[in-house]
């Protein structure tokens, strides 16, 4: 093999150095087992303490079609979606032109040089990949060809930009969870690129990395499905009921890879907990609660589809009052075409889910931690209000590898509710009704199924009961259990985990945003005070909003309201809670299947400024 | 009363004992609450069978739980078993709110109530999961082939060629249950007459002592809705009487159909003059033999006889409860301590991210 001659780039030599401060975009195609290959280089970076983030775009699909992992390099910390691409690899001939035609000016094009390249830009620096001849030099199994082809552009991505061979090999034993044949299968691979590219390429462009301190030490490299598996075993789940859809599995198959080892009672050596794959939504939410409604921790994890399949069983949960969970890990809907790309399109739905007159509990994790966190907060107010609670993850948060803290393990003790006992029972004997409000804050006492009392049972259905659940079709019965419905949501308020304050004292604009828009928030914010708009920022955490959230809302003149859906539908329902702020709310709202950037927050805020 | 035919020496009053079960409790000790059907509804005659069994038994009435859907069976767990926690929950989903109730304690014994539109209909796939499950509980299915609570729609078990009054014949087969619970995989499939007492105490006592999940698919007719003599599932009501039955309205009062012990084929005359044919499983009919199982149903259904009786068992499959592993004490019951893996095992996992 010789050195490829290729048109000089007419910037690259002209500047510095671009150190841990760019992205690099991966094209391939789906099921070729670049996933392991993208998974080494993000965890490579991670462990050299480059703030790094990864976003895969990914098709529909098993097989064929094109897909994009994007990792963005920040030595300034930004994780959010970065828009412009420094450092293109090219390994899908399919959509090789417009992967290259996007390559920023005076960026990088790495290549399988068997792809043909129509038109060579002047701006950029090209490298071509022997992909085929390495692989075949490397006298692999003819089944594995394929899947390891992709650990050529892991080796000479490594010599262009610098990251050390042993911090790849550290990476490949974590990504193939040590198992040694298939690590050593893959760094032959890496090591034959790495070396083909120091003996044949000369470098000639900007971009490099360095180990770097004081971001990532004490941190974790993790998605938010596998942190709300592992949040919901570690908060004591007893069912998960749930149908596959994307981009929710993983939560529960998370459960399934680790519950066998979290979960198994050690003296009988049998399961704390059980998961049922259901034959739809329907089946699904109705498992949870009759799970809920016999006393367990019950949950189930699905996606705007599913939503909507569990409309019904949602109002029964809430007018039953029914402890239950559903972990929603947005994403486009309906059916088939954006199923892969995120969204947050369920927040209006998810918090009127049903059949009129209900509202539930929502809640907005933003990071894997926080997924680990509220797992656990689900079930303490799903029991504690006896209700339905929804987690609004994203297709983001939930598959995406985020840089978070680790996981906190629960200090405090689960809060199972005001559930009566025999002893209990013998105490109040008849003065006992279901729906009674004793305490003053809506939530009533509830027996569960098998209490050995003759006064613990009761009939339960979705309306027409009085306090004693009662048949009633009395509507003074009614409207007095509305009216106490209502008063268990004033208690909800203040239950819920309060919102995070960033508050600027010079501030001109408040921002309200939720989840995973945060870094992109953050960003934007840093982009605007640059450009001398100081702001101040409340990251809401769940629905029903409360007092602090109003007077940050009427704290500011404007309050831009920044989500990732087209209709912009949490700034509807803070409109709707508060009525008399409503006119200073100002929608930023996108839906484009992409997670929001910096860039586009800063112009769209800019744009309503004077 | 004539004081004076009584002897003089008073002999003491003995007063009768009440007739108690094995828990020392009178048969109204397992009643409910006064029923809101039509009278003479077959659905009735059904709660006061599993009054009576669950008596009779000395059945722990608070480690019961009812479970139903949506229509008048589903209405009908409020008639018995006053001590049980009870869930009328939604159309169709009975059987994935008990799947989820079970897993959560184990040790409840479960009596589900539908009826043939929420089990046949919308909740037919619901139906046949919980057999595929094998999920433990008796599944019954108060069967008149009609929608009443909403006044009178075919529901999938209506015969062919039943005619309604706003709705004209009806060209479509029936779904026989006994046959889609077989091929659902479930591990027990009866049938009988909400008139005929004593088949369908025996069959429930079987049902509740069955390992899994216990199909009961009884044929309770309709007073008010499916009284028509097309229907096999009538007490239609006669043509003698002259009575406007038709008039949704006016529901006259029915007597309770009961039937008296049969051997092989009992002809069962309705109101109107009607014929139901129930037909007894022969002597050597071998409950354990999936394929004849099958075919006698088919073979009765081409004869428009119902066969009633114990038609097919299989005690050999686990339920799901075994299936998931769980441990014996109810989930619902276990402490914290056995639900929070340690901080061990969390600092370990975090570890490796």
């Amino acid at each position: 093999m010789s050195v490829i001659t290729q048109e000089q780039p007419t910037q690259a030599g002209e500047r510095g150095a671009i150190v841990n401060d760019f992205a690099i975009n991966v094209a391939t195609v789906n099921g070729s087992g670049s996933q392991s290959s993208n998974g080494v280089l993000i965890r490579s970076l991670f462990k050299m303490g480059i703030p790094v983030t990864g976003k895969n775009l990914f098709p529909s699909n098993i097989q064929g079609l094109p897909t994009w992992y994007i990792i963005r390099l920040s030595k300034d910390g930004y994780l959010a979606r970065r828009e412009t691409t420094e450092v293109q690899i090219c390994m899908n001939g399919r959509t090789v032109a417009e992967d290259m035609a996007q390559v920023a000016p005076g960026g990088v094009v790495l290549y399988d040089d068997t792809l043909p390249i129509a038109a060579r830009r002047k701006d950029v620096t090209y490298y071509p990949m022997p992909v085929k001849a390495l692989v075949k030099e490397a006298n692999l199994p003819a089944k594995l060809r394929d899947y390891v082809a992709n650990m050529v552009y892991v080796g000479v991505t490594s010599w262009l930009l610098g990251i050390p061979l042993a911090q790849i090999e550290d990476a490949l034993s974590w990504v193939f969870q040590g198992k040694e044949k298939a690590v050593a299968l893959n760094l032959d691979m890496v090591k034959r690129a790495y070396d083909w590219a120091e003996g044949n390429l000369t470098k000639e462009d900007p971009f490099r990395v360095e180990p770097m301190t004081g971001f990532n030490e004490g941190k974790i490299l993790v998605d938010g499905n596998t942190a709300a598996g592992l949040g919901a075993l570690f908060n004591g789940v007893q069912l998960v009921a749930w149908y596959p859809i994307t981009p929710s599995t993983s939560v529960v198959e998370t459960m399934i890879k680790h519950g066998p080892k979290l979960r198994t009672d050690p003296e009988t050596g049998k399961a704390t907990y059980g998961i049922i794959q259901a034959e739809d939504e329907l089946a699904a939410i109705g498992m949870v609660v009759g799970a809920g409604w016999a006393g367990a921790r019950a949950m189930t994890a699905t996606s705007g589809p599913g939503i909507s399949l569990m409309a019904e069983i949602a109002g029964l949960a809430y007018f039953a009052e029914v402890p239950s969970v559903i972990w929603d890990v947005q994403r486009m809907g309906p059916s088939t075409g954006l199923p892969t790309r995120t969204s947050q399109g369920d927040i209006l739905s998810a918090y009127y889910l049903s059949h009129g007159d209900t509202r539930h509990v929502v809640l907005f994790p933003s990071t894997p931690k926080e997924c680990f966190e509220f797992a656990g907060t689900a079930f303490d107010l799903a029991e504690r209000l006896q209700t339905l609670v929804f987690v609004l993850s994203d297709l983001d948060l939930g598959m995406n590898m985020h840089i978070s803290d680790p996981f906190e393990y629960p200090e405090k003790p689960m809060d199972r509710g005001k559930v009566l006992s025999v002893e209990d029972l013998e105490k109040m004997g008849a003065s006992w009704g279901r729906y009674k409000d004793v305490d003053g804050d809506g939530i009533p006492y509830r027996t569960l199924p098998g209490t050995k009392h003759p006064l613990a049972a009761y009939f339960t259905r979705g309306t027409g009961h009085n306090e004693y659940a009662q048949y009633s079709e009395r509507p003074d019965d009614w409207e007095r259990n509305l009216q106490r419905l209502h008063r268990k949501f004033e208690t909800a308020r203040t239950l819920v985990p309060e919102p995070i304050l960033h508050e600027e004292a010079d501030a001109q604009i408040g921002i309200i945003s939720l989840g995973t828009n945060d870094p992109a928030v953050q960003e934007a914010r840093d982009r605007l005070a640059e450009a001398g708009v100081a702001s101040s920022y409340l990251r809401l955490r769940a629905l029903p909003i409360n007092g602090a959230v109003r007077e940050f809302m009427a704290r500011y003149d404007k309050v831009f309201v920044v989500e990732n859906n087209a209709d912009g539908q949490l700034c509807q329902i803070l409109q709707t809670e508060e009525p008399t702020l409503a006119s200073k709310l100002i929608s930023v709202s996108k839906c484009d299947g992409l997670p929001l950037s910096a860039r586009w927050i800063t112009e769209s805020i800019q744009a309503h400024l004077d | 009363m004539s004081n004076a035919k009584k002897p003089a020496v008073k002999r003491p009053v003995v007063p009768r004992a009440p007739k108690v079960n094995i828990l020392g409790l009178e048969k109204s000790a397992y009643k409910g609450g006064p029923s809101t059907l039509c009278k003479g509804c077959g659905h009735d005659s059904i709660s006061q069978r599993i009054t009576n069994v669950a008596w009779e038994l000395g059945l722990d009435q608070t480690q019961v739980i009812k479970m139903s859907g949506i229509g008048c069976s589903s209405k009908t767990p409020a008639y018995f078993l006053g001590w049980s926690h009870a869930f009328n929950s939604v159309h169709g989903r009975m059987p994935a709110i008990t799947t989820g109730a079970i897993v959560a304690n184990r040790s409840l014994k479960v009596i589900g109530i539908s009826g043939d539109g929420d089990t046949a209909s919308i909740g037919v796939g619901q139906f046949k999961h919980a057999m595929r499950r094998n999920v433990p509980m008796v599944y019954i299915v108060e069967n008149n082939g009609v929608y009443g609570l909403t006044k009178g729609q075919f529901s999938a078990t209506a015969d062919e060629g039943q005619v309604l009054k706003y709705h004209g014949v009806n060209h479509l087969p029936p779904l026989d249950i006994c046959i889609e619970a077989i091929v659902a995989n479930a591990t027990f499939v009866a049938r009988s007459f909400a008139g005929d007492p004593k088949q369908v105490e025996a069959l429930l006592k079987a049902a509740l002592s069955h390992h899994g999940i216990a199909v009961l698919d009884i044929i309770s007719p309709c007073v008010s809705f499916n009284n028509h003599e097309t229907s096999t599932k009538s007490y239609a009501y006669g043509k003698s009487h002259e009575m406007p039955l038709h008039q949704l309205d006016f529901i006259p009062p029915f007597e309770d159909i009961e039937i008296e012990e049969y051997e092989d084929e009992l002809e069962v005359e309705m109101h109107d003059g009607s014929i139901l044919v129930l037909k007894k499983l022969a002597e050597d009919h071998d409950p354990t033999d999936r394929y004849k199982a099958l075919e006698t149903l088919e073979k009765a259904r081409a004869e428009h006889k119902f066969i009633t009786g114990l038609i097919y068992i299989d005690e050999s499959r686990q339920d799901l409860t075994d299936l998931l592993h769980l441990v014996d004490t109810p989930l619902s019951q276990l402490p914290e301590e056995k639900l929070r893996p340690s901080r061990q095992a969390l600092e370990e996992l975090v570890a490796t991210f």
